[in-house]
């Protein structure tokens, strides 16, 4: 059980918005983790510095909250390790091919009116609900 | 200056992705569990986010440059094609074991959560495997310049 929590949720999600506004304002990108993160595995994107230092606010404002704001992020990951490392592997294939994740086509993608965003959202939310479905309701849970 | 308005941005998506629970593996699980513990507070992320990007870009992308770059990087492709599709469902049986997408797990590191390490490693490789597969195939030669997302 996870609690819900649409004030903060729904509060979460604007700055998400406001993340992706800016960085297309100011820098002309869209706010997606899967193009920033692959120009900055070798061979690097030569623009790989603005990623970088994305990639280093993001990690760090966690951090910041829980370390100096004394607000605890709740976290859970009831995941076994291996299992960790095939999804990871099939999330990389996956986000690398379909051109995208979540934050790319389901904000960026859709706030664009993008015909394929639209359709990868769709696409991966269904695959995603099935996967849930047989790993919790079929298999009873990974180990 | 560049890179720190790209740190500043990257801080207020961090902080986003934390707030609104994006963060937590179990909790996006959840938003996806229907007939078990069922938690719909994801779709309140997207929608809060949607409400100001929709916006947000549509005052932004009327202006005739970003402010350090002379042209908006837009993706460029519009029609719907196979790696797509299978991209795409591929991605979400990852996401569906896992609980972390790419942007949820990237800010987890700075909850300094082993899981979210283990899954990165994971994924930069898998990025890295696509992409020479990609490259052998001669798919695309610059895939991420082309990224949608």
């Amino acid at each position: 059980m996870t609690e819900f929590t649409p004030f903060a949720s729904f509060l979460g999600g604007t700055l998400i918005g406001l993340a992706a506004v800016l960085l297309m304002a100011l820098h002309g990108r869209i706010a997606g983790m899967t193009g920033i993160l692959s120009g900055l595995i070798p061979p690097t994107a030569p623009d790989w510095t603005w990623r970088l230092a994305f990639l280093a606010g993001a990690v760090a404002a966690p951090a910041l909250i829980t370390g100096f704001g004394g607000y605890a992020i709740p976290f859970h990951s009831g995941v076994p390790a291996p299992w960790l490392v095939v999804g990871g592997l099939i999330v990389g294939i996956g986000v690398h091919f379909g051109a995208g994740c979540p934050s790319g086509h389901s904000v960026c993608g859709i706030a664009r009116l993008s015909r394929r965003s639209i359709t990868a959202t769709l696409v991966f939310m269904a695959s995603t609900a099935v996967t849930v479905f047989i790993v919790r309701h079929v298999l009873g849970g990974l180990s | 200056m560049r890179n720190i308005t790209a740190l500043l941005a990257g801080a207020v998506f961090g902080t986003g992705i934390a707030i609104s629970g994006m963060i937590n593996p179990a909790k996006v699980q959840n938003f996806f569990d229907l007939a078990g513990t069922w938690d719909p507070s994801l779709a309140f992320v997207m929608t809060g986010a949607l409400l100001v990007t929709f916006v947000g870009y549509r005052l932004v992308l009327k202006r005739p440059a970003p402010v350090f770059d002379t042209s908006f990087h837009l993706p460029a492709k519009k029609q719907l094609d196979l790696p797509l599709l299978a991209g795409a469902a591929t991605f979400g049986i990852g996401w569906g074991i896992t609980g972390f997408c790419p942007g949820g797990s990237i800010p987890a590191l700075g909850l300094a959560e082993p899981s979210a390490l283990i899954f990165i490693a994971a994924m930069v490789v898998g990025i890295a495997l696509a992409r020479i597969t990609g490259n052998w195939r001669q798919a695309s030669a610059s895939v991420d310049a082309d990224a949608d997302g």
